[in-house]
Formats: C-alpha cells, sequence, structure tokens
C-alpha cells in the first residue's frame, strides 16, 4: 500500500483519469437526455404556451380551437387546497416525529406508516379515493376527493422534508429556548420553525411540482370532466362556481390523458402537446420560485 | 402556582395537536388498507376462488370460467411482468444513478448542485402520460427497429420506467454518497489513494446501505407506475416470454379494467385483489428497506 | 423577535384553515343527491350523468345546450367507464349512467337491470381497421373470426403480404370489444393460449394501428382517420353509417343513458332533450355518431334484430 501523498502507481493514476472520464460521459448522456426531453416538451407545444386563448378558454369536445381555462385553473386550486390541508398535517407530525416523539414503539410505527405511505402506488391511492371518499362518502368525483387524495401522496414527502428542517436546526437553538423556561411547544413554534423555514417552504413548493403532474391518482377521484367555471359565480353550491369543492375537476395532466385516450377533436396532438408544454413551464416556475424563497427567507433571518 | 401548571397545559395543547396530525395520518392509512384488503379479499372470501389458483395461475380471463367452473383469474402474468419490469428498470437504470451520484458528489459538486440537481428535480414533475407518449412514438419504434417483434413490451417499458426513475435514485444516491463523512475521504487520500481508489475502496461500500435503500425505492416507483407503463407495454395478460413480446403488469390491466367493470362482479373484485397485491409488495419493499437499514446500523456500530 | 411572532400567527392561521376544511369534510357536506323541484313545465335541480368515456363528450356537449336554455338545471357529466355508470346508477348514487352496452352484460344480478329505464341517445358504428402496409381492403367474417381467434396469423392466408398480423385487441370490458365480439366471433371462444395486445382507449388504438407494421384492430367510426391507417370493409360492405342503419353492416351498437324507472323532473327533462331534435339532428352527427331515428332496424339485449 502506498504510504505517501502522491505515490500512487501509474495504473491507478490512469484509472482514476479513465474512471472520471467514463463519469462525465454518463453525466453528460443524462444531461442530453433529460435536456432533449424537456426542450423536446417545450418546444413540440411552443405554438400553444403564448396563446392566450388557449391558456383560457373552454375545451371543445369534438371541435378545434378548444382550450384549458377550467383546466390550468383546477390544476392551481386543486394544489392549493392539497396543500391547504397537507402542509399543516405535516407539519404537526413532523414536529411530533422529531421534537416530542421518544424513541419507542410509538415513533417506530409512526415512521413505518408514512414510509408505507410514501411507497404506496399513485394507483391505489386513486382506487381508495374512488372507494372511501368518491363512493362511500358519496362525494362523487370532485375536487374534496381529488384533494384528499393527493393530500395522501404528499403527507409523506413534507414530513419528510419538514422533519429533516426541523433536525437541521442547531442543538443550541434548542437549548436555549428550553434553558429560557420556555415549553418545549413554545420552542417549536417560536425558534424551531422560524428557523426551519426556509428549507421547509422549498420543501413544499418542491413538492407541489411533484403533485403537478399526478394524473393515476386523479382519474377515479377529481374525475374527467371540466365543468365551463363561470367565474362570477360566487354560489358555493354550483358545479359552474370555481370554488366550489363538491365539483368534478380535471386537472391538466389528466386531460392530456383524457384526450389521448377517447378524445375526437381534430386538433389532438396540438393541444396535448400544448397542455403538456404549460404543465412543465408550471413545473420549471415552481422549481425557480422554490430555489427564490428558499434563498430570500434564508437571508431575512440570518440579516436580523 | 398557576404558572407552572399554565406552562404544563400548554406542553398539552402541542402534543394533543401534533399527536392528532400523526393519528390522522395513521388513520388514514389504516383506512386505506383496510378498504383495499377488504375489497381484494372478497374474491377468495365471497366469490370462492382460491389464492393458489390466483396468485399461481396462469391463465387471466375472468369473462370465462375455467375446468372447475370458476372464473380464470391467474395473475401470475401480470406479478411476473411487474418484477420483470422493475428489476429490469432497476438494472438500466443504476449504472446511469450511481455513477453521476459519483460525479456530482466526487468529481463536481457546483455543477451537481447548480446544473445536475435542478434538472433531474424538473423530470420528477413531468406526468406520467407524457413519458407514456415518448414511449409509445420514439421508444417502442425504437425497440422494434433494434430488437424485432412489435416493439411493445418489457424492454419498452423498462426502458421508459428507467427514466422515470432516474431522478429518485440519483438523487437519493447522491444523498448517500454526500453523507459518508469527510474524515474517511481524508484518510485514503492520505494515504496516497486516487480519486477512483478512495471512490471503490471507501466511499461506495460505506455507503451501500445507502446506495441499496436508493434502489429499493427505485423498484418501488418502477413497480408502482401505471400510466405510461399501460401505453408501452402491450398488455397481453400471458406469461411473459421474452423481453420484445407483449406483457402486461398489475397496474396496467388495473387502470385498463377498473373503469369497465361494475362493483360486486367477480371482474371487479379481482381487479381490488390485484390492488391488494400492488399495496402488500410496496409493503415488503418497505420492510426490506428496514433490513437493509438495520444492517447498515449493525455494520457501523 | 417580531417576524417570529408573524409566523406563529400564520402557522396558527394555516393551521385553523386546516382543521375548518377538516371539519367541513367530515360534515360530509357533499353534493346531496338530486334537489329536483318541478314548478309548473319548468325542470329545476341537479343531474348527475357517470360513465362511459367515449359517451362523454357527446352528452357534455349536449349538457352545455341544456343549461344555456335552462340556467336552473345543473348538468355534470363524467367519466369513469361503463362499468362505473352502471354500477352508479343501479346503486342510485347518481341520476344517469351512461354505458356503452346494455346494463344486463354488466350487472352482477342480470335481473337488476328491470329497476332501470334504458334511453339509447346513439348508435355507435365500429369496424376493422388495418395498419397501411397491409396491402388488402377486404376480409370476409370468416377471416375476421380467424384473425381475432387466433387461427389465422399471416396476413398472407387472407391474401395478404407475408407479414405476421399483429391483433391488438381492447380491454376485455369495453364496450367497443363486447360489440365487435358479438357481432364477429358469434359464441366463439377465444382459447385461452391466444393471448393478443390489449388496450384500453381508442385513441391509444389508433395511434398503435397507425405506427405498428402488420397490425389490426378496431374502431368506431368517429375514430377513423385515413391518412394515419386504413378501414376495412368486411364481406364486400363498406364500414359507413347508411350500411349501419340498414344493418348491413354488423358491428354496431347502442349508447345508452340509463336513469331509474321513476326519474326526477330535471333528469326527464334533460333524456327528453338528448332524445329531441336539437341533439339527435346535430349534436349526435358531429360526434361521429348516428341518430338513433335514423335506424330502420333495432336490436334488443340479447342481440335479436327486427326491421
Amino acid at each position: 500500500m502506498p504510504s505517501a501523498k502522491g505515490s500512487a502507481t501509474a495504473s491507478a493514476r490512469r484509472a482514476d483519469k479513465a474512471a472520471t472520464v467514463v463519469l462525465a460521459c454518463i453525466v453528460g448522456l443524462i444531461c442530453v437526455a433529460l435536456v432533449a426531453i424537456i426542450v423536446g416538451i417545450l418546444v413540440s407545444g411552443a405554438g400553444k404556451l403564448f396563446d392566450i386563448n388557449f391558456l383560457t378558454a373552454k375545451p371543445e369536445q369534438f371541435k378545434e380551437g378548444g382550450g384549458i381555462g377550467p383546466e390550468l385553473f383546477n390544476s392551481f386550486y386543486l394544489l392549493l387546497l392539497t396543500l391547504l390541508i397537507s402542509v399543516p398535517v405535516s407539519l404537526g407530525a413532523a414536529v411530533f416525529l422529531a421534537e416530542y416523539a421518544p424513541e419507542g414503539p410509538v415513533t417506530t410505527v409512526v415512521k413505518t406508516v408514512i414510509e408505507a405511505l410514501s411507497s404506496l402506488p399513485s394507483i391505489v391511492v386513486g382506487l381508495f379515493g374512488f372507494l372511501f371518499f368518491v363512493l362511500t362518502l358519496g362525494w362523487g368525483f370532485s375536487i374534496m376527493s381529488g384533494a384528499l387524495a393527493l393530500t395522501m401522496f404528499n403527507i409523506p414527502i413534507l414530513v419528510r422534508v419538514i422533519q429533516q428542517a426541523l433536525e437541521a436546526v442547531p442543538r443550541d437553538q434548542r437549548d436555549a429556548g428550553l434553558a429560557l423556561g420556555l415549553t418545549r411547544w413554545e420552542t417549536t413554534l417560536h425558534i424551531l420553525v422560524p428557523s426551519a423555514m426556509p428549507a421547509i417552504i422549498t420543501g413544499v413548493i418542491l413538492s407541489a411540482g411533484r403533485v403537478f403532474g399526478e394524473a393515476a391518482a386523479l382519474i377515479y377521484t377529481a374525475g374527467q370532466s371540466a365543468p365551463a367555471l363561470d367565474f362570477l359565480n360566487l354560489n358555493l353550491l354550483s358545479t359552474s362556481c370555481p370554488w366550489n369543492v363538491w365539483r368534478p375537476a380535471e386537472t391538466l395532466a389528466v386531460h392530456i390523458w383524457k384526450i389521448n385516450s377517447e378524445g375526437v377533436v381534430p386538433d389532438l396532438t396540438a393541444i396535448s402537446n400544448g397542455t403538456a408544454a404549460v404543465l412543465m413551464v408550471c413545473i420549471l416556475l415552481f422549481n425557480v420560485l422554490a430555489r427564490f424563497a428558499g434563498r430570500r427567507l434564508a437571508r431575512r433571518l440570518t440579516a436580523e | 402556582m398557576s404558572k407552572p401548571l399554565e406552562k404544563r397545559r400548554l406542553e398539552n395543547v402541542g402534543l394533543g395537536i401534533t399527536g392528532a396530525c400523526v393519528a390522522l395520518v395513521v388513520l388514514l392509512v389504516a383506512t386505506l388498507v383496510f378498504m383495499v384488503a377488504s375489497r381484494g379479499l372478497s374474491t377468495f372470501v365471497l366469490d370462492g376462488i382460491p389464492v393458489g389458483s390466483f396468485l399461481g395461475g396462469t391463465t387471466w380471463n375472468p369473462h370465462q370460467t375455467d375446468a372447475s367452473g370458476l372464473p380464470s383469474v391467474g395473475a401470475l402474468p401480470m406479478i411476473s411482468g411487474s418484477f420483470a419490469v422493475t428489476l429490469l428498470s432497476c438494472l438500466i437504470t443504476l449504472p446511469f444513478a450511481i455513477g453521476s451520484a459519483i460525479f456530482v458528489v466526487e468529481v463536481a459538486p457546483g455543477f451537481g448542485r447548480r446544473v445536475f440537481q435542478p434538472i433531474t428535480e424538473l423530470l420528477v414533475g413531468i406526468p406520467s402520460v407524457v413519458f407514456g407518449l415518448v414511449g409509445l412514438t420514439v421508444v417502442v419504434a425504437w425497440t422494434r427497429g433494434w430488437a424485432g417483434g412489435t416493439g411493445y413490451g418489457i424492454l419498452s417499458s423498462s426502458i421508459v420506467l428507467a427514466f422515470m426513475i432516474l431522478p429518485t435514485v440519483t438523487s437519493l444516491a447522491t444523498d448517500a454518497l454526500a453523507a459518508v463523512p469527510d474524515g474517511y475521504r481524508d484518510g485514503s487520500y492520505g494515504l496516497g489513494c486516487t480519486r477512483w481508489q478512495t471512490v471503490c475502496h471507501v466511499v461506495l461500500p460505506s455507503a451501500a446501505p445507502g446506495l441499496m435503500t436508493a434502489v429499493v425505492l427505485g423498484m418501488t416507483r418502477a413497480f408502482g407506475e401505471a400510466l405510461a407503463v399501460q401505453m408501452v407495454i402491450g398488455n397481453a395478460a400471458q406469461m411473459p416470454e421474452s423481453l420484445v413480446t407483449p406483457a402486461s403488469t398489475l397496474t396496467s390491466v388495473l387502470t385498463m379494467g377498473m373503469g369497465n367493470e361494475a362493483m360486486g362482479t367477480v371482474y371487479n373484485d379481482v381487479l381490488w385483489s390485484l390492488a391488494l397485491v400492488l399495496m402488500a409488495m410496496s409493503l415488503v419493499f418497505i420492510l426490506v428497506i428496514h433490513l437493509i437499514g438495520r444492517r447498515g446500523a449493525a455494520k457501523h456500530a | 423577535m417580531h417576524t417570529h411572532i408573524i409566523d406563529r400567527r400564520s402557522f396558527v392561521a394555516a393551521a385553523g384553515t386546516a382543521a375548518l376544511v377538516a371539519a367541513c369534510a367530515l360534515a360530509g357536506c357533499g353534493q346531496g343527491g338530486t334537489s329536483a323541484a318541478t314548478t309548473g313545465s319548468q325542470a329545476s335541480g341537479s343531474v348527475t350523468a357517470v360513465g362511459s368515456t367515449a359517451l362523454q363528450p357527446l352528452v357534455e356537449a349536449a349538457a352545455e345546450q341544456y343549461m344555456g336554455k335552462n340556467p336552473s338545471v345543473q348538468i355534470t357529466v363524467q367519466g369513469g367507464g361503463s362499468g362505473q355508470g352502471i354500477t352508479q346508477i343501479a346503486q342510485g348514487a347518481v341520476q344517469i349512467g351512461d354505458s356503452d352496452v346494455f346494463a344486463e352484460s354488466k350487472l352482477p344480478n342480470k335481473s337488476d337491470a328491470s329497476k332501470l329505464t334504458d334511453n339509447k341517445v346513439a348508435v355507435v358504428g365500429m369496424g376493422p381497421v388495418a395498419n397501411k402496409d397491409v396491402a388488402i381492403d377486404n376480409l370476409t367474417m370468416d377471416q375476421l373470426k380467424g384473425i381475432f381467434t387466433g387461427t389465422i396469423t399471416n396476413w398472407s392466408q387472407v391474401g395478404g403480404p407475408n407479414e405476421a398480423i399483429t391483433v391488438i385487441n381492447r380491454a376485455s370490458g369495453s364496450g367497443t370489444r363486447a360489440t365487435f365480439e358479438d357481432a364477429v366471433l358469434a359464441g366463439t371462444a377465444v382459447p385461452d393460449s391466444f393471448k393478443p395486445q390489449e388496450q384500453d382507449s381508442s385513441g391509444t388504438v389508433a395511434k398503435m394501428v397507425a405506427s405498428t407494421p402488420g397490425a389490426i384492430s378496431y374502431l368506431a367510426f368517429s375514430y377513423f382517420d385515413d391518412s394515419q391507417f386504413k378501414s376495412l370493409s368486411v364481406d364486400g360492405v363498406k364500414p359507413t353509417k347508411d350500411n349501419v342503419t340498414t344493418n348491413q353492416w354488423k358491428i354496431w351498437a347502442y349508447e345508452h343513458m340509463y336513469t331509474s324507472t321513476s326519474p326526477d323532473a330535471a333528469t326527464k327533462a334533460f333524456v327528453d332533450y338528448m332524445l329531441g331534435s336539437d341533439v339527435q339532428g346535430s349534436l349526435v352527427e358531429k360526434n361521429g355518431y348516428i341518430p338513433v331515428s335514423s335506424m330502420k332496424v333495432s336490436r334488443d339485449a340479447s342481440g335479436n334484430v327486427t326491421v
């Protein structure tokens, strides 16, 4: 075995160089493939991407020229509702796991349950949602059913992100709080959660990107139809009221699935590509936003 | 005297709120397991189909009855199809994922953080339908030209799946490598080892449990993916004969059939049994990860 | 310290909102059944139609038109598949169940079909389609049967090029497959050893037939696209709407909208609208369907055709 720096044999150094080259090739190949997919999606839908009519009009059933207005709104509304439900629950669960739970059988069970939830195929979650929310509870294909199915999907991701963020807060901050005579609850609320906030926000937005493209869990819960929306309608029980959570709501990803399955519109390919490109841009925005928001918040907190 | 009591109350409120969140999650999962299981088991309990002929049978034709007068509901073709695409897609992804993880952690961390990671994160958000469409138009044609057959089958599905699980496996593998303490590397470099020697003999072995977890989580993803696979595998409920003949997976048969069959029919019950198998398998995957974790911890201790 | 307080407030607010949403959800303020009330001749209330994804575009378009004229009726149209449509109408969970096939063939208990009213809103014609490289335009019914039961495996056996036949079947519960097998196989059982590819959605089948050499499948007329693949004649009869109306073209089916035997006023009004000239005259044909009124024959659930 070589004992001094720089004494690696010539062959070892050659192997090292070769390995670096091979690794670089692998990474290069992946980057090219990934960029090709992303650019391909954006380019094939570019024509529709800046078409205001496409972005706002309602879809046509059998004529060309339909848009994705309701789908676009539904995607964001569903995401918002999902986050409204899943963020507080995940925050609570993560705080419990990170701060309260003693190492013991309860924690082990909870951790295993959350891991199990994260490993469940989205189609199983979707079918459960169909069985439980849609049929048993009688909510029908609705935004609420969809949001809860997505919540189940989102909770394990969020709990892990938030837990990691809380655990990354330095030990002495926690001790300082407790030493001041604060309860663990107060320490969590006033010290831990605020200082973990940048990481939490980044995690939440990144998880939003994942939820945004989900289709399998939504086909059987939020449904495959998008009633035309009337933004002046504030009757929360009306199907055309955008904010009604009991109406069926097709999202962008489900729309791509539906028109490719049974669609008969003549400009199907263009609409499908355009929708995919819009989705891609949204996810791109989420990523940029996540980085930006995380960095801004971190700067404000450290400046204070 | 009231101050400490107040504090005690506050602590209980906190425990109550967070505990309720945890209880809610556990309750939801329990409901899910219970409901899927109760529907999935009715094939065996209500319809009287033996578990063995479901798990071991090779003929899938629930609308027709076999010699014994029971519907032919052999799920083995789908179960083996699911395992085949899962394993193959992991084999395809693995060198790329681990290779790029090594590159990103050991060779060019800045590039990893600024360029590579954001790109892979974007990939996660692409809907599986879009992957399916790309697979249908590009991958299937490519497989047909290169390997013969109709192009639909395990090979095409595995290639599409390999792309889909690449971000998951890569980012987890990157985390696993990054978690190896720098002291280990310094020790190796101090001994005069090259970077490649350090990676092979020090970093990879000590990150092994983490890497295994990454692979198993990737497999979980591949096993449960539905829409994209359904579009490229061909959905022929026969035992997989080769990589380029049409086959089927649990998810593909489930997606195709669920909307068509009315509740309460044997066909519908059997579809729920497939969902039950899917659920059981994902629990097994989690169990495997736990075992890996425990063995990893034991080795380090 | 200032930001900390704000953060706590927003945390508490978020938690409160969630609790509210959860409470609302648990209270089960879901969409109730129909709250139909008849005032004079004007129907009002809400109607939910669930089922066949193939029929969904037509019903959605019709519902849109209808609601434009009768704002007091709310119609929600959803997919889910024919099986779901039949399940939910049989359970009384919705007002209309859309289906591509007769309810008798879906219900676990056949006699339950008598508790439903069958409204045939359109006729759909289907025909075999093949990849463009297949140099034949006509098949006999027997040849078609041979191909879809696995006894004919090469196009040369039916006078075409020496090329293997790739059969793309439809999902086994789909209405299109049931119709096709009723007309073509006529009771001949498919051997278990013959396992062709299956695909559920018409759009994907069209893409597969267009891109797979030697492929054959079948589609509803509305998906025919001569620039992508070719449609085949059977026994010299061309797959046209006119041939369907006379039953010369045998592969066709009704699209059904099932209601309960005593539907509420809003449901009845909408179904009547579906069967009226506003829908039958224009929308049905624009969607590629054939109006029921133009049919010169009729067919019952067991397949008997009467003129």
